[in-house]
């Protein structure tokens, strides 16, 4: 479509209204322009990745060192080997709060009105700009790993599940973060996402088996960690970094993902078409 | 103007047609019944106060809002049922339609390319292309948000130019620029119309609707309360004034009895204080322009020597005041 017809009675058919290559090429071609630019912004502003590089790194630091002892009768070490796989889970679930800031900043800045008014796939800014997030879930993963191997940590079964473990952890951020797009869509200000998401992975992250055994809680609190989505991930994880069951709680995982996309991604698409 | 508004409605080369737009915001009717008619090849001014309904209205031609009510077509093409065929036809620029500030210039421009379905080689193509014309070729590699005011405008502009639209709407266009720079970007939407496009264009600024539009819509809360050529408003305002400025301050007292000579029914010759007028000047409504011929023999006559002569529609300050009854055109917020 170099050259534009303009006389209306023969535009109306003309391939200019087919996306090329048909509309599911047209949307996996958007949404991978729109990722692309998502990663140009995330490597042109490198303090958007404090909260998936420091952040993670204070989370351990502290809780190894200022809570470890107290919390593990005095051996760091094993404290650090049973916390890490669990900051990893937090990490993850807290590293999708930045997607719903910035798409909600892109609203507020117009650059999605931009999008809206050209003939993109419906799904394509929202896809794309999780797709790019990738890349900071993946480096929540090898931060920890990373500086949590300086400070002792040792995975304990193989290369292979620790590869597995990283990968159910991006994908549970993958699925996650949809919650954060949805509400980036419905509130107004971005700083009202990051308010509105701490309110949800706080409980979940605390009311969990992140830092420490379920069965030191009260009842009533263990009732809500049994159904925390965040607690299957956090067994998983943990069996495949430093041993223990998998099976299970990887089926709970899988299943919560499988759930939270179920229900987010339509919420999130439809806040999306609707706001204006 | 009714009978204005349905001629031009009936004309068949029509690019934008709107007919009846409502739509409300909570207790604020946006747009109360809005028609808009636009014909191909020209310019069509928007103009009306802060709040009038002017960027609501954009806003729904250029599919990013639905209205509750009313029928809308772009190209032919009718908006509300078809708004992906629609948005391959236009181009949009607005306050709130905005390049990425963190991506460079070519970046943005090859984005926009890509999500209209150009190959990548293409969109770079056009994007190198457009950068240059809007002489933004030294800043192409730099991010957006290091970019002066008028670059990025010219960036926002270049940014709705990417598919060749048919249609562009362009909200406040130059709000913020400095005059030599609004003019260039009166020589990019004149340029637009010699390569085939239409032009939408709202503004702020009279004299910018009064240079480029072909026609002018005015929009008063929520509804169209005029739609002609700016000559036509003028005529229809205010008529002709003939405006005289004796050489002889003295004279003046003089000058206006000369002028009462040819005054219109009802009106007398007064001191002029439009707008603009320099003072000393004296002016009259008249009915036409054979009043000259009464009043130059009668200056010579009397022996006033004048500095100025001449008659005049009026501006379109006084057109766009009489019409919106004094409500003040307010600053936008850019």
């Amino acid at each position: 479509m170099t050259t534009l017809t303009i006389d209306p009675t023969t535009t109306s058919d003309l391939d200019i209204d087919r996306p090329r290559g048909g509309a599911f090429a047209a949307q996996v071609r958007h949404s991978v322009a729109l990722a692309r630019r998502s990663l140009i912004k995330t490597i042109r502003t490198p303090e958007a990745l404090i909260d998936v590089t420091l952040q993670p790194v204070i989370f351990l630091l502290l809780f190894t060192y200022i809570f470890g002892g107290a919390l593990s009768g005095g051996d760091r070490h094993s404290y650090l080997q049973y916390l890490l796989p669990g900051l990893l889970a937090q990490s993850l679930a807290m590293g999708g709060i930045a997607l719903g800031q910035n798409l909600n900043a892109d609203i507020e800045k117009g650059v999605f009105d931009r999008f809206r008014s050209l003939p993109v796939a419906r799904s394509a800014p929202l896809v794309g700009a999780v797709a790019a997030d990738v890349v900071r879930y993946l480096t929540v993963c090898v931060v920890m790993l990373g500086f949590g191997t300086i400070m002792g940590f040792r995975v304990e079964t193989g290369f292979l599940p620790a590869v597995a473990a990283v990968a159910l952890a991006i994908g549970f951020g993958l699925s996650f973060c949809w919650i954060s797009v949805w509400v980036g869509m419905l509130v107004r200000t971005s700083g009202a996402v990051q308010g509105v998401m701490f309110l949800l992975i706080f409980p979940l992250s605390f009311g969990s088996p992140v830092f420490v055994q379920s069965n030191t809680l009260p009842g009533w609190l263990q009732a809500f960690v049994h159904v925390n989505p965040i607690t299957p991930l956090v067994n998983t994880i943990r069996g495949l970094l430093v041993g223990g069951p998998v099976a299970g709680p990887l089926w709970q995982t899988l299943a919560w993902m499988a759930g939270l996309l179920v229900v987010f991604v339509p919420l999130a698409l439809r806040a999306y078409a609707r706001r204006a | 103007m009714s009978a204005a508004r349905r001629s031009l409605l009936g004309m068949t080369d029509l690019v934008v047609r709107a007919e009846g737009l409502r739509k409300r915001y909570g207790k604020t009717q946006a747009l109360d019944g809005v028609d808009l008619a636009m014909r191909r090849g020209t310019v069509l001014g928007v103009l009306g106060p802060n709040g009038a309904g002017k960027t609501t209205a954009v806003r729904v031609l250029a599919t990013l809002l639905r209205p509750d009510a009313g029928y809308a077509e772009v190209a032919g093409i009718d908006v509300l049922k078809h708004p992906q065929r629609v948005r391959r036809r236009i181009g949009l620029t607005g306050q709130y339609a905005s390049v990425d500030e963190d991506l460079t210039g070519t970046q943005n421009l090859v984005l926009i390319g890509q999500l209209l379905d150009l190959t990548t080689r293409d969109a770079k193509k056009r994007a190198a292309e457009l950068l240059e014309w809007f002489d933004l070729s030294e800043a192409a590699g730099r991010p957006a948000k290091t970019y002066s005011g008028g670059m990025r405008r010219r960036l926002d502009l270049a940014a709705s130019l990417v598919g060749r639209p048919e249609v562009i709407f362009l909200d406040e266009p130059t709000t913020g620029l400095d005059p030599a720079k609004r003019e260039d970007m009166w020589g990019v939407v004149r340029s637009q119309i010699t390569q085939g496009s239409s032009v939408l264009l709202t503004t702020q600024y009279l004299e910018e609707a009064d240079a480029l539009a072909d026609e002018i819509v005015v929009i008063n809360k929520g509804r169209v309360i005029a739609h002609d050529t700016p000559d036509g408003l003028k005529r229809r305002v205010g008529g002709l004034t003939l405006r005289v400025r004796p050489a002889d301050p003295a004279r003046v007292s003089d000058a206006l009895r000369v002028l009462d000579l040819v005054a219109s029914p009802g009106n007398t010759a007064s001191t002029d204080t439009a707008a603009g007028a320099r003072p000393g000047a004296v002016s009259v409504p008249v009915v036409d322009d054979t009043a000259l011929d009464i009043v130059v023999p009668a200056l010579r006559q009397a022996g006033i020597e004048v500095n100025d002569l001449g008659l005049h529609l009026p501006s379109l300050d006084e057109v766009f005041h009489a019409l919106t009854e004094d409500a003040p055109l307010e600053a936008e917020l850019v």
